[in-house]
C-alpha cells in the first residue's frame, strides 16, 4: 500500500501525514465526527460530549505522564483548577463564557508549573506523592474557601444573547448539541497542538527527560525549566478541560475532581497509550463507553435477571479494575499499540513475512 | 577525501594547537573515596587526547567533572573559546551550551525516539521554536526543523546510518547505538567531543569503523576529542597525547611513546613481579 511513495523534499518527508491513506484515514475521522452529531440521538450527544472533554483532558495528563515521564496524581485537582476558576467568573464577575475558558487555562498552568516545583528533586513514585498532595491542597482549599461544599451553579452559556439550550434549528439544538461543536473545536486545536508539539524542540526535550534524563541535560536541557514547562503545558490543557466540563454541565461541584477523577485519567492514558496522543483520545473513547455499555447492558438483562440493576455499580467498578490490569499485562502501550499493529498487519498483507 | 559536508561540525574558533580545556589539580570526593586527587589536564584545539587507566582509576569522574555532572571540591576546569569558562560551577546544561558534547560509557540514548529524533535533540541548543510556534508547527519551526534535518543528513551521511534513520533506536544493535550516540554528540556542533570508551564491547571490525569516524570527525573538521578507551591499540594508534590515571591521580601524561616506555605506568598496568630480587 505504501510502496511507490518517494518523497523528494525533507517537508515531504517529514510532514505528519506522509502518505495519501493516512490523509484518507485523517480525512474520514474528521468527516464522521462532523456528521456524528446530524445523526446521534441525545444520549449519544452527551456521550460523545463526555468523550470529548475526557480525551482533552487525557492529553493533558499524557503530556505530562506519558511523554515527560512525570507521574501525577495531581489531574483531579488541576481540573478542578480550570472549571471553579471558569465558574467563579462567569457567576461571580460576569465574565461572557468564551472568555473564561482561556483563563481558567492560564490560572490552571500556572497552579500546575506551582505544583510542579517538588519535580526538581523528586522522581517517579515520591513526585506521584507530591503530586497526590497537591490534589488534596487543592481540594481542601476549596471545600475551605466561601464556595464550600456547595455546588456552584453555572448559568447556561449564551450566544447572542440567547440561551443555548433554547436555541433550535430544526430538529436539531439542546445544550448537547451545540456544546458539541465547541467540545470538538477545541479537542481538534488541543490535538493539533499536541502533535506537532512532540515533533519541534520543546516537546521532543520532554520525552528525551522521560527516556534518559541526564543525557538530556548533558545535550542542553535545561531540566527543571522543562519538567515546569511539562507542568505548565499539560495543566493548561487540563485546565482547559475542567472549564469546559463546568460551562457544558452547568454546576461544579468539588466531588466531580476528587482523586477518583486523577485515577481515571490515569486508567484512561494507561488503556489508551502512555506517551500517545491518539491513544489519549482511544482511552477515552473506552473509558466513557465502557461504563455506559455496562448499564445499558444491566438494564436489559435486569428484565430477565431480577436483582441486576443493583448490582451494576460494582459490576463497572470490577470492570473497571480488571480492564486495566488486564491492559497493563497483555498490552502495556494500550489501545494505540493495538491500533498500529492493526495497520503495520495491513501494510504487509498478504505478504506478511 | 572530500566529503560532501556541508555544515561547519566544529563550533570552536579558536586555533589549531590553542589552549582548550585546563583542568588544574581537581579534587573529587565521594564521601570518604577520593576519586580525584590533584590532577591536572591540558588539552589543545583539534588534537585527540586520551585518558586512560585500570578500571576505578576516575577516568568518567574527571570527565563527568568536565560535562557538569560532578562537581569537583577543588581546582578549576577552565573552557577556552574566545572567552574563559569556569567549568565547576556550571551545570550540565549550560556546558552543553557552551559546545561541549559527550557520549556515555553504557549508552545513555532516548530508547523510544528514532535514530533522527536522537540526533535532532543533539541540535537542541541550536533551535529556537517555542510552544506556540512548536505547537503549531508555525513559520520559523517548521523552517528550522527542516534545515537542521540537513544538517543531520549530513551527520547520517558521515556515520553510514542512512538505514536505520527511521527505526526507534532501542530496537537497534549494540554497535549502532553507539554510533547513534557519537552522532547525537556530533549534532551538537561540538567545539570540543568526549568520548567515554566509545568502542567498548565491539568487535575488531566495529571498532575499526567507529576509529574511522573518530578521526574523521578529528581530522576533516578539526573538533577536539577526549576519549576514554581500554584499546590500547587504537588509543596508541589515534591519539596526540595520553594521560594515565590511577586511584584519582595522574602517573603519566605524554605521547604514546613516552607513555609506553614510563615505568609509572607499566606498573600501574602490569604489576610488579614479586619476589624478583
Amino acid at each position: 500500500m505504501e510502496s511507490g511513495i518517494f518523497h523528494t523534499t525533507y517537508e515531504s518527508d517529514m510532514a505528519l501525514r506522509r502518505t495519501p491513506i493516512m490523509r484518507w484515514r485523517i480525512i474520514l475521522a474528521v468527516a464522521f465526527t462532523v456528521i456524528f452529531p446530524f445523526i446521534g440521538n441525545s444520549y449519544t450527544l452527551t456521550l460523545a460530549d463526555q468523550i470529548g472533554i475526557a480525551a482533552i483532558g487525557a492529553i493533558g495528563l499524557n503530556i505530562l505522564t506519558g511523554f515527560t515521564g512525570q507521574i501525577s496524581l495531581g489531574q483531579g485537582g488541576f481540573m478542578a483548577i480550570g472549571a471553579y476558576t471558569a465558574g467563579v467568573l462567569t457567576t461571580m464577575v460576569g465574565m461572557p463564557w468564551w472568555l473564561t475558558i482561556p483563563i481558567a487555562c492560564v490560572v490552571t498552568a500556572l497552579v500546575g508549573a506551582f505544583f510542579g516545583i517538588p519535580s526538581l528533586r523528586l522522581k517517579g513514585l515520591y513526585l506521584a506523592i507530591a503530586t497526590l498532595a497537591a490534589q488534596q491542597i487543592i481540594q481542601w482549599a476549596i471545600v475551605r474557601s466561601p464556595l464550600g461544599t456547595d455546588a456552584l451553579v453555572v448559568p447556561p452559556i449564551k450566544v447572542f444573547g440567547q440561551s443555548l439550550n433554547r436555541l433550535r434549528i430544526g430538529s436539531f439544538g439542546g445544550i448537547d448539541f451545540w456544546f458539541y461543536w465547541v467540545i470538538y473545536f477545541f479537542l481538534a486545536l488541543t490535538i493539533l497542538f499536541a502533535v506537532n508539539l512532540f515533533r519541534t524542540k520543546i516537546g521532543r526535550a520532554f520525552i528525551a527527560i522521560r527516556d534518559q534524563d541526564i543525557a538530556a541535560e548533558v545535550m542542553g536541557v535545561n531540566l527543571f525549566r522543562y519538567k515546569l514547562m511539562s507542568f505548565a503545558t499539560s495543566s493548561f490543557i487540563v485546565g482547559l478541560s475542567g472549564a469546559l466540563l463546568a460551562q457544558y454541565r452547568g454546576i461544579v461541584n468539588y466531588e466531580r475532581f476528587t482523586i477518583d477523577a486523577s485515577i481515571f485519567y490515569l486508567a484512561v492514558i494507561i488503556i489508551g497509550g502512555l506517551g500517545s496522543v491518539s491513544g489519549s483520545v482511544y482511552g477515552a473513547i473506552f473509558m466513557v463507553l465502557l461504563p455506559a455499555t455496562l448499564s445499558n447492558l444491566g438494564q436489559s438483562l435486569s428484565g430477565s435477571v431480577p436483582g441486576l440493576a443493583r448490582l451494576i455499580p460494582f459490576v463497572q467498578q470490577a470492570v473497571f479494575g480488571i480492564t486495566i490490569i488486564l491492559f497493563l499485562i497483555l498490552e502495556p502501550e494500550g489501545l494505540a499499540k493495538i491500533w498500529r499493529d492493526i495497520k503495520d498487519y495491513f501494510r504487509l498483507w498478504p505478504f506478511s513475512y | 577525501m572530500l566529503r560532501g559536508f556541508s555544515h561547519v561540525l566544529n563550533s570552536s574558533r579558536l586555533k589549531p594547537g590553542d589552549l582548550q580545556l585546563e583542568i588544574a589539580d581537581i579534587f573529587l570526593a565521594f564521601g570518604g573515596v577520593q576519586a580525584l586527587s590533584g590532577v591536572s589536564l591540558q588539552v589543545c584545539q583539534s588534537e585527540i587526547a586520551a585518558i586512560i587507566g585500570p578500571n576505578g582509576a576516575g577516568k568518567t569522574s574527571l570527565l563527568n567533572c568536565v560535562s557538569g555532572l560532578y562537581h569537583p571540591q577543588e581546582g578549576s576546569i577552565q573552557f577556552h573559546n574566545g572567552r574563559t569558562h569556569e567549568l565547576t560551577h556550571c551545570k550540565p546544561y549550560e556546558i552543553a551550551k557552551l559546545g561541549i558534547a559527550r557520549s556515555f560509557q553504557n549508552i545513555e540514548l532516548f530508547k523510544h525516539m528514532t535514530v533522527l529524533d536522537n540526533l535532532m535533540l543533539g541540535r537542541h541548543i541550536h533551535l529556537k521554536s517555542n510552544v506556540f510556534t512548536g505547537g503549531f508547527y508555525w513559520g520559523r519551526a517548521q523552517r528550522e526543523e527542516v534545515e537542521n534535518r540537513q544538517f543531520l543528513e549530513d551527520i547520517i551521511d558521515l556515520l553510514e546510518i542512512e538505514a536505520i534513520r527511521k527505526q526507534a533506536v532501542g530496537t537497534l544493535s549494540y554497535g549502532l547505538q553507539k554510533r547513534v550516540e557519537l552522532g547525537r554528540a556530533l549534532a551538537l556542533q561540538p567545539s570540543l567531543l568526549i568520548l567515554d570508551e566509545p568502542m567498548a564491547g565491539m568487535n575488531s571490525e566495529e571498532k575499526e569503523d567507529m576509529a574511522r569516524f573518530v578521526l574523521d570527525v578529528n581530522e576533516e573538521h578539526g573538533v577536539t576529542i577526549i576519549i576514554i578507551e581500554h584499546d590500547m591499540g587504537v588509543v596508541m594508534d589515534i591519539s596526540d597525547h595520553i594521560a594515565v590515571l590511577d586511584f584519582g591521580l595522574k602517573i603519566g601524561d605524554g605521547t604514546p611513546d613516552e607513555v609506553q616506555r614510563d615505568p609509572a605506568v607499566i606498573k600501574a598496568y602490569l604489576g610488579e613481579e614479586h619476589g624478583a630480587s
